[in-house]
């Protein structure tokens, strides 16, 4: 016997510091997601750009000496005049060969962005509106996605009748196109802030339920479900404490593709004037009543149009990003 | 096959009927009914009532609404855009300009998609690649009112190469503009998909068994790889399809095209219920349409889909 046990070392036993130092440090997922999102440039200029405009939405109202809601009989449809930039020849307050500012002797205005049609400064009310359509777009995404992963794991997760009947439903459901069920229910529901909301909503859970219930269904054939089967884990912890860590960098995918969506239906509805009431106004109201007066006072619609097309590629942007980083199998595509 | 084919055409109208049955229950919930003109009585709404069979119970009315449609192709008429006129003869009036405007975007932003997706796929990380890359979330990114806006203002209003808005009597080329603003998407999407399936298909053991016979460079792309790539592309046909759609309703608005897009928008604005209903349901129809021929032509072509769906 003591042969034997001269002869056999018990290696997990001996030193485990030494044991840990073989096996090297692990680099956790998040923190390896994380490196590779940020050597993606796209990404990166996608994230840096948002955080811009997330700032501007948070204190470019309070930055000017203008409110976004006053109305001014004086100073109305005043072109762009920014201080320094007008003595190199842009935003200088001219339209064409009319300068507005000088015929009028407003020699002391500045509106950034140039005042709208009511004379409300422009600067704050793209901002205020960028405030309004974040606030639509999280509000209506973070709500889709609860149901989005609670529907999908249910339906992954139990299988059989329960998946059937469950996949049945969202076949028929996703039948209808977005367009028809948002524009609908939204004119049901007069439009408004709650409204457009839950129009986002309902049409927006769909796809998060079929990529959760993909995943879901790859993930529980896995040896570690099957531990904590015997474990005797019940399937409420099953599903959140094992299933839903390792889908979560799909679903944070899924939900930056649904942000960029959700701010483009809000101004879609907006464009066909089911938008939001006077006196709010986000991205999508601005660009509605602003291409009216396209051609003579282009100012009007360029802002809100530039802050909403960078808003949306920039979330475009950090989605394919974080898609790379989560599987990097995709990498590149 | 067949039962496949046969389960897929059920499926469809099925979800025609639930869309149709959504559409009347929300008909009645629709603000207003479509005789509170000031100028009656209360009994002669109860007689124009009676004259529509608004009064009687729901399951009924939806019943004869159900017949009127299916079999007459009647929705009822229109309250305010061309009072008392068929809806259905308003909407199938504009419908032809809408589809061809539709499918003349579909077909240049899919040309142009699978030109850029085999270029960027073919030559990856290369410069062509990269701008393919980078026009490619542009287009999905920008939404295509903002293309229409930009588009009619330089080209239009700018350069006066084109008429701002549509002209009916020169359908052709004023339609250049508004099918480039609605083509924009179709091919930034045709190209990310077709480029990630054509890198998927190009690394495949098959294509690499052909490169080793030494095929040459340009046949192993367009025949085997872009052949099997296009199958899968097929499949967002349908999402192209709603984006189109979408798309129709602020472009034709932007543009002044007589299609249903913005007659939908009209009728939206002055409560045209029946005008809407129609619309929705014509959109829907058009969907569900695209969805079925993709699944049986994706099973047509592809039989490994077929044994997957079982049957």
């Amino acid at each position: 016997m003591d042969e034997r046990k001269e002869r056999f070392n018990r290696v997990q036993l001996r030193d485990s510091k030494q044991q840990e130092m073989l096996v090297g440090s692990t680099t956790p997922f998040l923190k390896d997601a994380w490196r590779r999102f940020t050597k993606n440039k796209g990404a990166l200029v996608g994230l840096i750009a948002i955080g811009l405009i997330f700032l501007f939405a948070l204190i470019g109202p309070y930055i000017n000496e203008h409110a976004y809601n006053v109305l001014d009989k004086i100073h109305i449809n005043l072109p762009p005049r920014v201080p320094f930039l007008e003595k190199l020849g842009i935003f200088n307050g001219s339209e064409g060969k009319y300068n507005p500012y000088i015929e009028k002797g407003f020699t002391n205005d500045y509106f950034w962005f140039g005042t709208d049609v009511l004379g409300r400064d422009l600067w704050d009310r793209v901002w205020m509106g960028t405030r309004i359509s974040f606030y639509i777009a999280m509000v209506a995404v973070g709500i889709d996605m609860v149901i989005g992963i609670g529907y999908g794991m249910v339906s992954g997760f139990f299988g059989g009748k329960v998946d059937m009947v469950m996949q049945r439903i969202v076949e028929i459901l996703s039948g209808i196109p977005n367009l028809v069920v948002v524009t609908l229910f939204v004119l049901v529901l007069k439009p408004g802030m709650i409204s457009i909301i839950l129009a986002l909503m309902i049409t927006g859970w769909i796809s998060m339920s079929r990529v959760v219930r993909s995943q879901v269904l790859k993930m529980k054939e896995h040896e570690f479900i099957l531990a904590a089967k015997t474990l005797g884990a019940s399937s409420f912890v099953i599903l959140f404490k094992e299933l839903l860590p390792n889908i979560i960098g799909q679903i944070i995918v899924m939900t930056m593709f649904s942000i960029p969506n959700a701010i483009f239906y809000e101004s879609f509805l907006a464009f066909i004037g089911l938008g939001l009431q006077p006196p709010l106004a986000s991205l999508g109201v601005l660009i509605a009543d602003g291409y009216r007066a396209m051609i003579t006072h282009p100012h009007l619609v360029i802002f809100p149009t530039v802050v909403l097309s960078v808003l949306m590629l920039s979330f475009n942007l950090i989605a394919d990003g974080l898609r790379d980083a989560f599987d990097p199998k995709m990498k590149g595509f | 096959m067949t039962k496949f084919i046969a389960k897929r055409i059920l499926l469809s109208l099925a979800t025609l009927f639930v869309i149709l049955f959504i559409l009347f229950l929300l008909l009645q919930f629709m603000p207003g009914s479509p005789f509170n003109d000031e100028k009656l009585t209360a009994a002669q709404q109860a007689v124009l009532m009676a004259k529509y069979g608004l009064d009687k119970p729901f399951f009924i009315r939806f019943w004869i609404y159900l017949q009127n449609v299916v079999l007459r192709g009647d929705f009822g008429i229109s309250y305010a855009i061309k009072k008392d006129m068929l809806v259905s003869g308003i909407v199938i009036a504009r419908l032809g300009t809408s589809i061809r405007i539709g499918l003349q975007a579909l077909l240049l932003g899919v040309s142009l998609g699978v030109l850029f997706g085999v270029i960027s796929g073919s030559k990856r990380n290369t410069w062509m690649d990269s701008m393919a890359t980078v026009a490619a979330v542009i287009g999905v990114s920008i939404p295509s009112y903002v293309l229409a806006l930009v588009l009619s203002f330089v080209l239009g209003y700018k350069f006066r190469i084109f008429s701002i808005t549509y002209q009916v009597d020169q359908p052709l080329w004023s339609s250049i503009l508004p099918t480039i603003a609605l083509s924009f998407f179709v091919m930034a999407q045709t190209t990310r998909f077709l480029r990630t399936e054509l890198i998927e298909v190009l690394s495949s053991d098959y294509v690499k068994l052909v490169d080793a016979k030494g095929v040459a460079r340009p046949k192993v792309i367009l025949r085997h790889g872009l052949r099997n790539a296009m199958i899968s592309v097929i499949t967002i046909l349908g999402p192209l399809t709603v984006n189109l759609m979408t798309g129709s309703l602020v472009v034709e608005r932007v543009y002044g095209i007589p299609g249903i897009g913005s007659l939908l928008v009209e009728g939206i604005q002055v409560n045209d219920y029946n005008v809407i209903i129609m619309i929705a349901f014509v959109y829907s129809a058009l969907y569900i349409f695209v969805n079925l021929i993709v699944d049986i032509l994706y099973g047509v072509i592809d039989p490994r889909i077929r044994v997957a769906k079982g049957g």
